[in-house]
């Protein structure tokens, strides 16, 4: 009896491993974007985070265990991004698959150069990220620097489906090259333009665009802007206008909107991520809807 | 003739298309050679880029720093709770200013298999004390997980929590009664998490039994053992939430509180559930949350209780008590948090009237308010009032907290 138990067991664990996916677990919803791009029906990918969430501050949630628990790839941004939730996740799981040093384990900032780098490294000055801007996938250049390095981590732990990562991989360049030289063309009206933003969140759409950021509304990252910080940005903006004020999905209108009543430079909210506004449901329209919002938002 | 001019020609030819090709050769290996500085330029870039500065911390070290004003109405000499003996630092504290622990932690992980932690407490009293010196695994199959050292127990939901991650400046007193505020001891603990969509975690421990409420009889060589059982998960994207179970055994030989005037030599058995449930909107907490957490404890006590002048006598009794409190975070960054906590005791009986294990027909009870103000994730000020009535003379107890954390980000448990 038990040795039929066993057996049954033993069938339904090969059963299942064999036709399983790899389990994904993204830390953010870009990541899960891409996964989703390379792997196709070879993956089931889960965001940890929605476009409506702050990457920072995040809860290691229960759920977020169970999940990394079982997954075979763990793909996160890194440099110190989620650093108050994921390392509790990775130690409350003890996944060996999924641990840093692991092939499951991938961080996307590791394959791009970070702007931004602290010359400083000192808490007075924010919640400073000691390894530079940690919000790399708004430059859709360092989305293609990342889809290659992740397909070599899907062929290493999945090598029975080389041929499947590399075609899609292929697949999406061709078209993401494509689009990435139809948006530079569009995007040319943005050049020198000059923005407000929120947090360090578009640091590197900026540069990609060549938009200046004159004004933020942090003033220091991390910590919420008091009235009289903005009354100073107020006063540097007497000198300098600003085209727009930019903000994330996730973050509070409150202070723009305090700026935008009183120079009537317009809001532009933007999607930041998939997710962040009902047009965004994938890479390709997270930047049309990036680019069609600043062209259509901003003040001439 | 002939051959001259076909030679003529040849050499002209070859003198003419020669520096063409070199040219075209020329310019093939500048441009292979400009794509090899752009790739290395690439690599470059990427290469000096850590994925984290806390590895190049290796490891991690944090310091967090506490202090308090405090300001009682009663004595806190003579804080009490009657019918229970209590262990050493469970009264409200000094009156007054007064340093909290100050912690000191150093973590990382020691190879690809290991996790390590250190925590030092300094306490104003200049004394050191290790709260935490523990060894977990990684890379165990399975979703099996083993801690080795001294750690918190797993057991009920606030006794792993440190002191500087509290929501109040104390514990709940059924924390403060029954574990001494939190239960850490030298041990090993084994746990497993189940494969499934739901949270669902299990785990035991052994214990040497060198803290309250064990005291390791001499001739044993673990003094307590636990069971716990967790689970939690999500509802919708704004709700999470996590529920345990948990059993705390220990044993005691001599166990001594009051300056050596009580002993206590029996078993405690203790039950403890909690729930803690969490909500953001849109699971996004850095505007607004409300966080609801409970805690049941029910504990019985068989032994035999020795108390100078009043001799050895039997005890069976049961102990219960639980708190309810609610967090709730009304600006960016400040919360307000209220808390009600009770204890009921059952009376030892008349070989006890007059001692301390005498309830004196009192139920203990406290109500806390707090607002506290953090200006980053890493600096905080509370507030904090108590109406305490943990014996019969009420007590206002008012505390002006600050905590400050140095060093090393840390990340929290839910």
């Amino acid at each position: 009896m038990l040795k039929k138990l066993a057996t049954g067991l033993l069938l339904l664990f090969v059963t299942f491993s064999a036709s399983a996916r790899l389990n994904v677990f993204a830390c953010e919803p870009e990541w899960a974007a891409l996964v989703e791009e390379l792997g196709r029906d070879k993956v089931k990918v889960f965001s940890a985070t929605t476009a409506q969430q702050d990457p920072h501050r995040i809860q290691a949630r229960p759920s977020l265990i169970a999940k990394m628990r079982r997954a075979d790839l763990v793909v996160c941004t890194g440099a110190d991004l989620e650093i108050g939730w994921l390392p509790v996740l990775l130690r409350r799981a003890a996944n060996p698959k999924v641990q840093p040093g692991q092939p499951g384990y991938f961080a996307a900032a590791q394959y791009v150069s970070l702007l931004d780098k602290p010359t400083r490294l000192d808490r007075a000055e924010g919640d400073v990220h000691a390894a530079g801007d940690p919000h790399i996938h708004l430059n859709p250049n360092n989305i293609s620097r990342v889809s290659k390095a992740l397909t070599d981590t899907l062929v290493a732990i999945d090598p029975e489906n080389t041929i499947v990562y590399k075609k899609n991989r292929d697949d999406f360049l061709i078209r993401w090259l494509q689009a990435v030289e139809r948006w530079e063309q569009q995007a040319k009206t943005l050049r020198n333009l000059r923005v407000v933003t929120q947090h360090k969140s578009w640091a590197y759409l900026l540069d990609w665009l060549g938009i200046q950021e004159i004004a933020r509304l942090e003033p220091k990252p991390g910590i919420p802007p008091s009235t009289a910080y903005l009354g100073q940005v107020l006063e540097s903006l007497q000198h300098q206008s600003a085209n727009a004020i930019l903000i994330a999905n996730y973050q509070s209108p409150k202070p723009a909107k305090w700026l935008q009543q009183r120079t009537g430079i317009p809001i532009i909210m933007l999607p930041y991520t998939i997710g962040g506004s009902n047009d965004a449901d994938n890479l390709f329209r997270l930047f049309d809807t990036t680019l069609e919002q600043l062209q259509t938002g901003v003040k001439p | 003739m002939k051959n001259l001019v076909i030679a003529c020609i040849a050499v002209a030819a070859t003198t003419f298309t020669a520096p063409q090709r070199l040219h075209a050769t020329e310019q093939s290996d500048i441009d292979s050679l400009r794509k090899e500085v752009d790739e290395l330029k690439e690599q470059l870039s990427a290469s000096q880029t850590p994925t984290s500065s806390q590895s190049s911390f290796n490891p991690a070290i944090s310091l967090i720093l506490m202090g308090r004003y405090a300001s009682f109405d009663n004595d806190p000499e003579n804080y009490l709770i009657p019918g229970l003996t209590l262990a050493e630092e469970t009264d409200p504290g000094k009156e007054g200013f007064s340093l909290a622990e100050t912690e000191l932690i150093i973590s990382g992980n020691i190879d690809d298999k290991f996790f390590g932690r250190f925590t030092t407490a300094l306490t104003p009293e200049n004394e050191i004390e290790i709260e935490e010196a523990f060894v977990q695994t990684l890379g165990l199959p399975a979703g099996f997980s083993v801690q080795l050292g001294r750690f918190y127990s797993e057991i009920g939901y606030l006794n792993k929590i440190h002191a500087h991650y509290w929501d109040f400046v104390d514990q709940p007193l059924v924390y403060r009664a029954y574990l001494d505020n939190q239960y850490n001891d030298d041990g090993i603990q084994l746990r497993w998490l189940a494969p499934t969509e739901l949270y669902l975690e299990f785990g035991s421990e052994a214990f040497s039994g060198d803290s309250f409420p064990a005291s390791r009889p001499s001739n044993e060589s673990l003094g307590s053992a636990s069971l716990f059982m967790k689970l939690g998960g999500d509802v919708g994207i704004s709700h999470s939430w996590q529920a345990g179970l948990s059993y705390l055994a220990t044993q005691s030989e001599s166990r001594e509180t009051e300056a050596g005037n009580v002993s206590f030599s029996g078993d405690d058995n203790l039950i403890i559930a909690d729930l803690v449930w969490k909500w953001a909107p849109a699971g996004n907490d850095s505007r607004t949350s409300l966080v609801f957490q409970a805690e049941y404890f029910n504990s019985t006590e068989q032994g035999d209780y020795t108390i100078i002048g009043n001799g050895t006598n039997p005890v069976d009794r049961a102990r219960d008590g639980a708190y309810v409190q609610l967090v709730y975070k009304f600006f960016p960054r400040w919360r307000t948090g209220l808390r009600y906590d009770r204890l009921s005791i059952d009376d030892p009986g008349s070989a006890f009237s007059g001692t301390s294990l005498d309830t004196q027909g009192h139920t203990p009870k406290r109500i806390s308010a707090m607002v506290d103000f953090s200006h980053s994730e890493y600096s905080r000020f509370r507030l904090q009032y108590n109406r305490d009535e943990s014996y019969a003379v009420a007590d206002n107890q008012w505390y002006l907290q600050y905590i400050m954390s140095l060093g090393a980000h840390g990340a929290h448990r839910f």
